[in-house]
């Protein structure tokens, strides 16, 4: 059997995007392909993708399941081009997005109840082994093709560079804020971290009625988190007397940091019977400290974006809402300075790559 | 300023306590206060002898107020009660679990979740409303708030159903809240100690199907034909775990030594839940990706209000749910605390405090 054909002849369309061929994470121009438009396949221009953190993580190989060359990019809006025979969700020139999931099993319990993406089969939209064997290239491409199930129809009247981080971003938080029932007004809820996920956390917890404390490492953010993004409060983690002050307020807690923090004083920060919920990909074991859970019956969770139903359902609550990403727009040949600043968290507060744009003359 | 324990009030009490972190028990005279008028006074008959009150004989948690008289799971006959009392009447078996007091205003309270209440008061080793220490069941005698007093169903053995006062409650209250008691279900529990074959025994008569998880394969005969579990997983055999990864909707885990988690979370299904109710002093390491992956859930739990706790009783007494005890004379206890701490008991001690501790 053939081993690999190379990236550029495995399909029969020609597609471009850039990739990171090592852990260096150093991005350049890729030539590869993509699949014909199958009977169930939507075949997307990609006009704007978002850049996750994840994006970034999965570069560096930091989870240890890369496949290079790496095409990242899950957080995909763009137009249909062509759809196969029996889709029947979209036609030629719909607005779309894609996240981070290409396919599941379709067949097993989570599948059944739309929850693909607890299927332990699903496959990511970059880096992953697609049904037909090859690997899997994301949004930092001129085109993707999808199949029907696992693309989202993008709403009138919500943009497509600022809406695109919805994609990942936005069905992180607001699925867990749904699943634990945060999402009642008036409930106080906390949200560890003001970057991507954190920034919409905010926004979709605001859009639910709740009051909002946002919980960082430095001073620095209270001001854009109070007065641009509307949190009711702020806290710095590391001073104890506020954090003091604050125990036993809140009713359920978003942690979107992936670094290695302290989970004692945010437990103590929940009222009993609550949820501390981990979104935040670290790789590093957390610490848990067992009495306080013991002592107010608490719990530590984690959640991992949301099926498609509710990806669905997430997008359509944010055009309604007016909710979408705080973003910086940019070319793809800044992909590698956008990386530098992002490990630094210097970005307000998802980058957006203009593909269609960047990629016109190819 | 202090009184002494056996000054401070006004009925002469005898019980066994520990004065110091060697936690060695000896005969101990103490009082115990009238009975006021929302109060139930009664003559100990039986006393499980929990894990905690280790823990705690040898401040291991760092609360302890010596001297300790531990005890709660305290089983009794009524011999007087205060003038507003309305559930109990002299002659009534009673039982009294883990708390003798909290405010009785707050959200908690208000709710039935006394054991949440920020101002909920031990019964033992905790300081009462009255500014003095409260003493637990390895005594003669006891007076409680009738609020924290159960009423024990007739019939129901006394000295072989005391430990459902703290065991039994503390299993079945997160089986109940955690929506792990519905029939089929698959269920996990960790350890098999006093808290673990109650945990099993509930878990069964709410229809589940239970996995009992030890580091021991010796316990293996026991939990699948003693207590009916439908199987044993030997936790440092990976083979055996990795096999039964994912097939578990929830995990109760009794188990208070240190111990890696990971393992155990890798047997839930997606959504699952893991319960703690043993209770590790040491912070415990937690993956996070497994959690993000499964939306998995790691919670705590801790005894249960009382509302609860008499439910917890009565479901027992109707379903003939009881823990496998061996009953000693209170001067055991030095050597049955010995046993404990090697594990070394099927499954709790109970001391006949009736023919054992007769005061002077």
């Amino acid at each position: 059997m053939a081993k690999s054909q190379s990236p550029e002849t495995e399909h029969p369309v020609k597609a471009f995007g850039w990739a990171a061929r090592d852990t260096s994470a150093h991005f350049s121009p890729f030539n590869f392909s993509r699949r014909a438009t199958g009977e169930r396949d939507v075949q997307v221009k990609v006009l704007y993708c978002g850049v996750c953190h994840s994006d970034l993580h999965m570069a560096k190989n930091e989870w240890g399941f890369t496949q290079f060359p790496i095409v990242p990019g899950h957080e995909i809006t763009g137009i249909v081009t062509e759809v196969g025979s029996k889709v029947e969700k979209f036609k030629v020139g719909d607005k779309v997005g894609v996240g981070c999931m290409v396919g599941s099993c379709r067949e097993c319990d989570q599948c059944a109840n739309d929850l693909e993406n607890y299927c332990s089969k699903f496959i990511l939209t970059y880096s992953s082994r697609y049904t037909d064997g090859t690997v899997t290239y994301g949004g930092y491409s001129d085109k993707i093709v999808a199949d029907e199930h696992f693309v989202i129809r993008w709403p009138e009247n919500l943009p497509l560079d600022a809406g695109a981080p919805l994609l990942c971003a936005g069905i992180t938080t607001y699925s867990p804020l749904k699943y634990h029932g945060l999402d009642k007004p008036g409930l106080n809820i906390g949200v560890v971290g003001l970057g991507g996920l954190g920034h919409v956390a905010v926004k979709f917890a605001k859009a639910f009625g709740s009051k909002v404390t946002v919980i960082s490492t430095s001073i620095n953010k209270k001001k854009e988190a109070t007065e641009r993004l509307g949190a009711d409060s702020f806290l710095v983690s590391r001073d104890q007397e506020a954090m003091q002050a604050a125990a036993g307020t809140l009713d359920g807690i978003i942690d979107t940091v992936s670094a290695a923090h302290p989970l004692l004083p945010l437990v103590n920060l929940l009222k009993p019977h609550s949820h501390l919920i981990m979104v935040g990909g670290g790789e590093k074991p957390l610490e848990v400290p067992m009495l306080p859970l013991i002592f107010g019956r608490k719990s530590i969770s984690g959640s991992g974006i949301g099926g498609l139903k509710e990806t669905q359902e997430m997008v359509d609550f944010a055009a309604k809402h007016n909710i979408f990403a705080d973003v910086e727009v940019i070319p793809m040949d800044y992909i590698n300075t956008a990386f530098e600043r992002l490990e630094k968290s210097d970005v307000k507060y998802r980058f957006v790559i203009d593909v269609a744009n960047s990629f016109k003359a190819e | 300023m202090a009184k002494s324990p056996e000054a401070e009030h006004p009925l002469k009490a005898i019980g066994w306590a520990t004065k110091d972190t060697s936690g060695v028990f000896s005969p101990f005279k103490f009082s115990r206060r009238a009975t006021g008028e929302h109060d139930v006074q009664f003559k100990v008959l039986y006393c499980g002898v929990c894990h905690s009150d280790l823990h705690m004989a040898k401040n291991e948690w760092g609360l302890t107020q010596y001297p300790l008289v531990p005890g709660h799971e305290i089983v009794g006959e009524v011999t007087e009660v205060g003038s507003k009392v309305e559930k109990f009447k002299v002659g009534d078996k009673v039982g009294v679990g883990c708390m003798v007091g909290s405010c009785r205003q707050c959200d908690q309270c208000t709710n039935d979740l006394e054991n949440y209440c920020s101002k909920m008061i031990l019964t033992y080793s905790a300081v009462y409303i009255d500014g003095t220490i409260t003493y637990g069941g390895y005594s003669n005698l006891m007076v409680a708030d009738e609020h924290f007093v159960v009423l024990w169903p007739k019939n129901f053995p006394l000295d072989i159903g005391a430990p459902l006062l703290c065991a039994g409650i503390t299993t079945y209250s997160p089986l109940r809240y955690f929506g792990l008691d519905k029939p089929g279900m698959s269920i996990g529990v960790v350890g098999l100690g006093g808290l673990g074959h109650v945990a099993v025994k509930f878990a069964k008569a709410f229809g589940t199907k239970v996995t009992v998880i030890s580091t021991s394969i010796n316990k293996k005969k026991e939990a699948t034909e003693k207590l009916g579990a439908d199987s044993f997983l030997v936790s440092r055999d990976p083979e055996e775990m990795k096999a039964a990864t994912g097939t578990l909707d929830g995990i109760i885990d009794t188990v208070s030594a240190h111990h890696p988690i990971l393992p155990l979370i890798s047997l839930l299904k997606p959504h699952g839940k893991m319960v703690l109710v043993g209770a590790p002093e040491k912070p415990l390491e937690l993956p996070a990706f497994p959690l993000l992956s499964g939306r998995k859930l790691v919670a705590g739990s801790g005894i249960g209000g009382m509302k609860e706790t008499q439910e917890m009783i009565d479901f027992a007494a109707k379903h003939n749910i009881l823990p496998d005890v061996e009953i000693i004379p209170i001067d055991y206890i030095n050597t049955a605390m010995d046993r404990l701490g090697k594990s070394d008991v099927k499954y709790r001690f109970v001391i006949d405090i009736a023919k054992s501790l007769k005061l002077e």
